[in-house]
């Protein structure tokens, strides 16, 4: 008997949106208040989750095609990269800088090097927890 | 006491006599529809007035807009009674009896015909 998921999947469709956005905001607000890299990619996976739920994997696949593999070397690499770029500007490894820039549509906003490694953070959790909840659902 | 505070009050007051009652109804009510019937409604409005309460309090008092508490009222309201509807439509499909009392029950005739198809 074929179930019938009309309601998961109309709610999903909002819901995963809301996810999203609310994982964004996290990530973004992490140096200020609670939150970060961690946090924004965990809720990011979960809303990837709710849709694989909703809807099936092959789906997923073509709605989001990446590869959390290749994910997850780009997020090391970027992690690798913002604490190796400080041996260019000759201080020691892991060194961070950060400037007050004015943005067109924020204002003034201090933009800091520990950002980029924040979102290399991000990336390796998206990419770590999708291919754990991927391998293991596609064992069939 | 500004009307503020009476509003403030009224609102997580209301909430927690919400929880309270489904709290009650899941002790209560015989079998396993009815006692989602209870958390998912009583429950849904219980956090939700809670939430308003807490934002209000924030807004007037603090002097804080707090977008997430906002976002969190939109998601409750839309998850938790899909939440219900999936976890009752679950149950039932697996077969688990309605309570003695029940005295109708549409839904069985249409699984019957839809079993019988396949």
């Amino acid at each position: 008997m074929r179930t019938n998921d009309v309601m998961l999947q109309t709610a999903t469709k909002v819901v995963t949106f809301i996810i999203l956005v609310f994982a964004i905001h996290i990530f973004f607000a992490g140096h200020y208040t609670p939150g970060g890299g961690f946090v924004g990619g965990l809720l990011t996976a979960s809303a990837v989750v709710l849709l694989m739920l909703a809807f099936d994997i092959r789906t997923v696949k073509s709605i989001l095609p990446i590869n959390y593999v290749t994910m997850t070397a780009i997020g090391l690499i970027l992690a690798l990269g913002t604490a190796a770029a400080s041996i260019v500007f000759d201080v020691p490894f892991f060194t961070h800088a950060y400037d007050y820039f004015t943005l067109p549509l924020f204002g003034e906003t201090s933009l800091h090097s520990a950002m980029l490694f924040d979102a290399g953070v991000y990336l390796v959790v998206v990419g770590v927890t999708i291919t754990i909840i991927q391998t293991i659902g596609e064992d069939e | 006491m500004t009307i503020a505070n009476i509003l403030i009050v009224f609102l997580i007051s209301t909430g927690v006599i919400f929880s309270l009652v489904t709290a009650l109804g899941l002790v209560r009510f015989p079998d396993v529809y009815t006692r989602i019937h209870a958390a998912s409604k009583s429950a849904t409005l219980g956090v939700m007035s809670i939430l308003l309460g807490v934002f209000l309090h924030f807004l007037m008092i603090e002097g804080i807009f707090s977008p997430q508490l906002i976002i969190a009222l939109i998601f409750l309201f839309i998850t938790s009674p899909v939440a219900g509807h999936m976890i009752g439509r679950a149950s039932y499909m697996t077969g688990i009896p309605v309570a003695d009392e029940t005295v109708q029950d549409d839904l069985s005739r249409v699984v019957e015909e839809k079993k019988k198809q396949n």
